[in-house]
């Protein structure tokens, strides 16, 4: 007998002893259909400026940094002020994403762009978020070659632009979202939701920023 | 790893004697209950939310075998591949299989547990593979030829001059003069070293704390970036995850999150959550080529339909623990093996045998602290009663314990009685506890406080701080 059959048999022994088969069945079907949405916080419900005005915060409590900008226009200059006023060198690794690229960085001459997953040898990466969600103050970020999960963990500090619109209350809407894009029941290969720069507490219980991924999670708002 | 269990009570003896650990189990008083608290305070919905965590697994473990079988196809669906494991023996040569398909002679490991529970570093090493550990915590206590104290917090019996010493020891190219006396400069210091391993690993294996049916994903969630490394740079991502981590859908993970991060280190939530479903799709630029799940039993199967099956829904926060007198008076080894605290003397007697493991649901006061943070509503006191009346009934106990706890267990029963002699007795303890607030006896329980202290309660036992509090709260909700 393969494992499989062994644990499903001790499981079916127990669980389905006596109990109607179809019942059962049915409600698992029901539930993975139409996922219960439960209990979501009332502290990221409100109006679009409630929620952007609480990602802020809730971000920056949590050790991140964000600008606010008007337009994607203004991408470019706050990325670059950001990474001189950190004494980086003017370089930032990125991917494909269009929203990125439609960007007017070529006005910034000295700036260097590389595009593609990051190799580990890289200071300062930018990524656009999927989403962000203002009841933590996180970004949901999706794998693939418009924003490749390594820059997400390798560079020291880590641009995570995000559009005002997509910042949603709660993590149920953005999971909506994401069955929207994806089809029920897809995903894509990583999704990274990321609340803050890395750290550890493991040491004394003395929390320190910039474990394994990045020293900075810089957010730039944009709308 | 070899058990100590059986030993608890010389463990602990130790435990008590030794300065170091002293020292640091300070910082699992101070570094955790105020975040939690603070954390749960600030979310109106939280116990609402315990609510719905615990009936979400109640739900789960009640249709396993058809959730486990939605999450097998997706998983499959996805481009992955699911390997059923129903001993540690099995999951451990499933790896060593993977990993020689691969010549692998380094894998990566993020921080899980249960490769804890099947010691899967030291078979690897035996065959020839070096498994490295990533998580800062975990990499100091490999480094120390250590196992974890502590679930969420695997070093924390540990000081920085001890990491210091060990790091030094092992890293012996490094120049007397570099500074490795904070713990920035030691993280720091395994943040470099770390960094190369992710590249030359072959493998990289996490476990999970979510597997989702709905889906197919596995999650993680960590604050380092270490697991995310660990399961994004190598070539193969090896998953090992208990079964009962299964949950029905993205929203079901949801719900638990939020109690999660809150009740084991106070974030609203922690840094990292990630899902990874299936291996690389085409035009990816990243991600692993290959992507396994060993879907582990390893005694579940036996506690489900029992009166331990509740210990099923634990998602291994940690509060349980960090809310124990007897976890803070002795750390975690002296439970001798893999899972310490509350949740540990009711899980370690489950999946090693009562043999080995009924002596540690004796390590408790029964102050009920840890049902009372446990995020998942575990009534964890209930089970270490059910061990111990098991253990009492084959004997296992010597006689004085038995007739102490013959008289303890009549006071149980009457929960009304009970709590009128502890709150008579409880002043009158901490008067015994003396300035230091320690005891070195306890009424009834001299085979628990012949060998070892125990902290002296505060003058109000927990229920009745426990009440005030939520009175408290009710009057400042009204
Ligand atoms: S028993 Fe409860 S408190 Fe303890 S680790 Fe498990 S979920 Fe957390």
């Amino acid at each position: 007998m393969s494992a499989r059959d062994a644990i499903m048999g001790k499981l079916r022994k127990t669980l389905g002893a006596g109990a109607d088969d179809a019942t059962r069945r049915e409600t698992v079907a029901k539930r993975l259909a139409k996922p219960p949405k439960g209990i979501v916080p009332e502290r990221g419900q409100g109006s679009d400026a409630h929620k952007v005005k609480l990602f802020c915060q809730m971000a920056e409590a949590v050790a991140a940094s964000v600008t606010r900008v008007r337009s994607p226009e203004r991408v470019p200059k706050t990325v670059s002020d950001y990474l001189r006023a950190k004494n980086l060198p003017a370089s930032v690794r990125m991917g494909a994403d269009r929203r990125l690229k439609a960007m007017p960085w070529d006005k910034l001459k000295s700036l260097e762009l590389k595009y593609g997953p990051s190799d580990g040898f890289d200071e300062v990466g930018v990524s656009h978020a999927f989403a962000g969600i203002a009841e933590t103050g996180t970004v949901a970020l999706l794998s693939g070659k418009d924003n490749p999960s390594t820059v997400n963990f390798l560079p020291e500090h880590h641009i995570v632009v995000v559009d005002a619109k997509d910042i949603a209350g709660d993590l149920e809407t953005v999971l909506s979202g994401l069955r929207r894009k994806f089809g029920k029941g897809g995903m894509p290969r990583t999704l990274n939701f990321v609340t803050g720069p890395s750290r550890s507490g493991d040491i004394e219980q003395k929390i320190i920023l910039g474990a394994h991924g990045p020293r900075a999670l810089h957010l730039i708002v944009v709308g | 790893m070899e058990v100590t269990s059986p030993t608890f009570k010389q463990n602990a003896v130790h435990a008590l004697h030794d300065a170091q650990l002293q020292k640091a189990l300070g910082n699992v008083r101070a570094g955790f209950i105020d975040k939690r608290r603070k954390a749960a305070d600030a979310l109106p919905e939280f116990d609402a939310l315990r609510d719905a965590a615990r009936d979400i697994k109640d739900h789960t473990l009640a249709h396993l075998d058809l959730y486990l079988e939605a999450y097998e196809q997706k998983v499959t669906d996805s481009g992955g591949h699911v390997h059923w494991a129903e001993t540690a023996e099995d999951a451990r040569r499933i790896v060593l299989d993977i990993c020689r398909m691969q010549n692998a002679r380094t894998v990566t490991k993020g921080k899980s547990m249960i490769t804890e529970e099947i010691a899967l570093n030291d078979f690897l090493q035996l065959a020839g593979i070096k498994a490295v550990e990533t998580d800062l915590g975990e990499y100091i206590i490999q480094l120390r030829n250590e196992h974890p104290s502590h679930i969420i917090a695997p070093a924390v019996h540990v000081n920085k001059d001890q990491v210091e010493a060990d790091f030094r020891r092992v890293h012996d190219y490094l120049p007397d003069d570099r500074d490795l006396t904070e713990p920035e400069t030691l993280l720091d210091e395994a943040r470099r070293v770390l960094r190369a391993q992710y590249f030359e690993a072959e493998v990289g294996i996490t476990g999970a704390n979510f597997l989702v049916a709905e889906t197919g994903s596995s999650v993680i969630v960590t604050n380092e970036g270490n697991g995310d490394l660990t399961q994004l740079l190598p070539r193969v991502h090896i998953v090992i995850a208990s079964i009962e981590k299964i949950v029905p859908t993205l929203n079901d993970v949801s719900q638990i999150l939020r109690v999660l991060a809150r009740s084991a280190t106070g974030q609203d939530m922690s840094v990292y959550t990630t899902l990874s479903t299936g291996p690389r799709r085409k035009g990816d630029p990243d991600g692993p080529e290959q992507y396994h799940v060993i879907l582990l039993d390893n005694g579940r199967t036996s506690m489900l339909g029992t009166e331990f099956q509740d210990m099923l829904r634990c998602i291994r926060c940690g509060a349980c623990m960090n809310h124990c007198p007897v976890y803070h008076a002795v750390g975690g080894h002296a439970y001798g093996w893999v899972y310490p605290g509350p949740m540990g003397a009711v899980l370690t007697p489950s999946l090693i045998g009562v043999d080995k493991g009924g002596h540690l649901p004796n390590a408790s006061t029964f102050c009920g602290r840890c049902e009372s943070v446990c995020p998942m509503r575990i009534p964890l006191p209930k089970m270490m009663r059910h061990w111990r009346e098991r253990e009492f009934e084959r004997g296992l106990n010597p006689a004085t314990q038995r007739y102490g706890l013959k008289i303890w267990a009549a006071f149980a029963k009457r929960p009304r009685l009970y709590n009128f002699v502890t709150s008579m007795a409880i002043p009158l303890l901490a008067l015994f506890g003396g300035r230091k607030k320690r005891f070195s006896f306890l009424p009834l329980a001299g085979g628990w406080t012949r060998h070892r202290d125990l902290p002296a309660p505060e003058s109000r036992t927990f229920m009745q701080q426990w009440r005030e509090r939520e009175s408290g709260k009710q009057r400042a909700a009204a």
